[in-house]
């Protein structure tokens, strides 16, 4: 078997971490405990600044602090916030597992080649987690247990030998491990403080004193025993919720965020977005909800932050936003550029269609067309607004204006001249056109090329039913 | 060749007559006269081209023709910004331009239409961008100057003729009027500098109706206009 290494990517006070991603200014905030007292539990640097600390009672904060935002902890959002991060990290392994509350582990030995090397990879996650409004420590190691005890220790180390693992773990304190308080106190009480003291205890004495649990952790940790995880499968539609700490936050601010997350789980799906909802939740009212089409699928955060920012330009909000949610509806399997022999030779699809997508959520749908010829002598008929893109039939070679006037101009007849502004003067015709008789819009006309005095060359024509009289119809520009 | 001309030869003598001879990426006119006026040889990629125009219809657009037509090859859009009457499919056809990539952006105000013109200048999905904007205020035209240098495609601005005397960002800056069926070019500004003597081209082949000869042209003469009159009424008299 191929020797595994294993990322753990460990968000210290995550409860705080998630209301600090969806700010886009830096303020004061903290976490209280609930109950009749409540206590800071965790603060940011700022709140930490105007004197502010853990433990403190949330009534004493807010003296010192005076525009402190405080929120309860939300472990349901926790718990999801963490699923999508899995999400988000399947671009870069197929096999994520969801570690504790607050760490997520890949397994990346099979990716370090793609991702150009063990020490490159976990620099390319901590920006692409940047990104997303986290802060992880980010530690590699041969064995899930150690990279988590490393990360937990806050060391952004990566290594791959089992020698050096032994060294560096044996130094980590023995309080990063996952035992009941009483168990780590009692150790501590006979001067066992670290991983490496623990190990030169007796292993059967450690055992019958404080049970089978911590010989075992110690054992996964250093590769002795095996340690199988659960790995995280994302659900097919992605799904996201972000409370904003202040209703004032800018909602693309904290929709890139979301979307750069939503980027990475449709990467490890190998899929793109066709159809994407944002929802807009407010306090009393209902929400407000923002669809978005896009013709081809896309998995380009820009691209869809570019459409949603259209959109929300032209929105009026009916109250302040407490939270923004997203949900993929409907994506389509998309293809790796990342693969392509050419990839600046070859315009992408994607690149293709988001230009027709942003300029309709600016200007509307019908704002943007394509023309295509139709086997129709009227000329007005001959040429129809399609979808870009779209094949046209070749149909038959006369020469016809550029231009057409819809509906046409009535040019007025001075005895026995023809007037647009000045007297026209004919050059070609006549050219019978007759049709259409078949649908009740009938016409039967004929047309001469003529020009004006300012040199502009026209198509008119002379209506021999009903209305008679003579029109301009095209120009040929 | 003489002493004097090899010696004029060297790209580091300048003279009045000529533009400096500049490295510009182009796209053929398909008008040789044209390109031999232009530096690079054609209509310049990635910056402004400004076309200055009385009226349309006056043949500006089948001057660009063949080289929409090249364009239009490459999967890439061509996009026409607010073009100022409706584009008919068939003509389009008929110059050789893939209708399958030409698309219209249709718009309610300046602002929109400065708005898509440089948001499609931009793209590097677009390979021509050709915009009916009307007067553009300096700020707009570096914008769209600024796009057009992103997006490396050909981009065409017509502008109305009485912003010839007006400063504008555009390299290359024609003005185009009517000569009886041609168009006649006067190049107000290109790179590299120098004063180019006008030109008349025939931008394609007179608009013949065809079908016409068997019908007769007396049977279809439009009758209130000769009724009262013997003579052939002067809208008849072929200018050609």
């Amino acid at each position: 078997m191929s020797i595994m290494l294993w990322s753990c990517l460990h968000f210290p006070d995550l409860s705080l971490q998630l209301l600090m991603r969806a700010a886009s200014i830096r303020m004061p905030m903290i976490i209280s405990s609930g109950g009749n007292r409540p206590l800071v539990l965790s603060c940011n640097s700022i709140a930490r600044k105007a004197g502010v600390n853990a433990g403190m009672s949330l009534s004493a904060a807010i003296a010192l602090c005076p525009d402190l935002q405080a929120h309860a902890r939300d472990a349901s959002a926790e718990r999801s916030a963490m699923e999508r991060i899995a999400g988000w990290a399947g671009q870069f392994t197929p096999v994520v597992s969801l570690d504790g509350p607050d760490s997520v582990l890949l397994e990346i030995a099979g990716s370090l080649a793609l991702f150009s090397g063990l020490h490159a990879l976990p620099v390319r996650m901590s920006a692409g987690l940047a990104e997303l409004g986290y802060t992880a420590a980010i530690a590699t190691a041969p064995t899930p247990s150690a990279a988590r005890l490393l990360a937990r220790a806050g060391m952004s180390v990566a290594i791959d030998e089992s020698a050096r693992l032994q060294r560096v773990l044996r130094n980590l304190p023995l309080a990063l491990l996952d035992q009941p308080e009483p168990v780590i106190q009692a150790l501590d009480f006979m001067g066992v403080r670290t991983v490496g003291a623990c190990l030169e205890l007796p292993r059967e004495g450690l055992a019958r004193r404080f049970g089978q649990g911590l010989l075992d952790e110690l054992d996964r940790a250093l590769g002795h025993l095996p340690d199988p995880r659960q790995p995280y499968r994302p659900p097919a539609h992605y799904h996201a919720r972000l409370v904003l700490p202040a209703p004032v936050e800018p909602l693309l601010f904290v929709a890139h965020r979301l979307l750069v997350e939503l980027s990475g789980h449709l990467r490890m799906q190998g899929s793109g977005l066709t159809r994407l909802e944002l929802t807009l939740h407010h306090a009393k009212r209902a929400a407000t909800l923002v669809q978005i089409g896009c013709s081809t699928p896309t998995r380009d955060p820009r691209r869809m932050l570019r459409l949603l920012r259209e959109r929300l330009a032209h929105l009026e909000l009916p109250a302040d936003v407490e939270a923004i949610q997203i949900d993929g509806k409907e994506s389509r399997p998309l293809a790796s550029h990342d693969l392509s022999l050419f990839p600046e030779d070859i315009l992408p699809e994607e690149e293709r269609w988001s230009i027709i997508d942003h300029l309709r959520a600016r200007l509307g749908a019908e704002a943007v067309y394509g023309i295509t010829c139709h086997a129709d002598h009227r000329p007005e008929r001959a040429s129809r607004p399609c979808e870009p893109g779209t094949a046209s039939r070749q149909t038959r070679q006369e020469r016809r204006p550029l231009w057409l006037l819809d509906p046409p101009h009535r040019l007025r007849e001075q005895e026995d001249r023809l007037l647009l502004e000045a007297p026209l003067v004919l050059h070609s015709g006549p050219e019978r056109i007759e049709g259409g008789w078949w649908d009740g819009a009938g016409v039967t006309r004929d047309y001469f090329v003529a020009s004006d005095d300012q040199g502009r060359q026209l198509w008119i024509y002379r209506e021999r039913r009903g209305g008679r009289g003579w029109f301009l119809q095209g120009i040929f520009g | 060749m003489s002493a004097l001309d090899q010696a004029l030869e060297n790209p580091a003598i300048w003279r009045g007559s000529q533009y400096a001879k500049v490295m510009v990426e182009s796209i053929p006119t398909g008008f040789a006269e044209l390109d031999a006026s232009l530096p690079g040889r054609g209509w310049p990629r990635a910056a402004l081209t400004e076309l200055l125009v009385g009226q349309p219809g006056i043949g500006e657009l089948r001057l660009l023709a063949p080289a929409l037509a090249d364009l239009s090859r490459n999967d890439r859009w061509l996009v026409l910004v607010a073009p100022p009457y409706a584009p008919h499919a068939p003509a389009f056809e008929s110059l050789g331009i893939d209708l399958s990539r030409l698309i219209v952006v249709a718009t309610r105000s300046a602002a929109e239409t400065l708005w898509a013109a440089e948001r499609c200048l931009r793209s590097s999905a677009c390979s021509a961008v050709v915009a009916w904007p009307g007067p553009v205020q300096e700020r707009a035209w570096r914008r769209l100057q600024l796009a057009a240098e992103q997006g490396k495609g050909l981009s065409v601005v017509f502008s109305p003729i009485r912003c010839a005397t007006q400063p504008s960002p555009a390299p290359l800056r024609i003005q185009l009027s009517p000569a009886r069926s041609r168009l006649t070019l006067h190049i107000l500004k290109r790179r590299g500098g120098g004063w180019a003597a006008p030109l008349t081209l025939d931008v394609g082949p007179r608009p013949a109706v065809p079908g016409a000869p068997q019908r007769g042209r007396a049977a279809a003469l439009p009758a209130p206009l000769i009724t009262g009159s013997s003579r052939l009424p002067s809208i008849f008299q072929d200018i050609g």
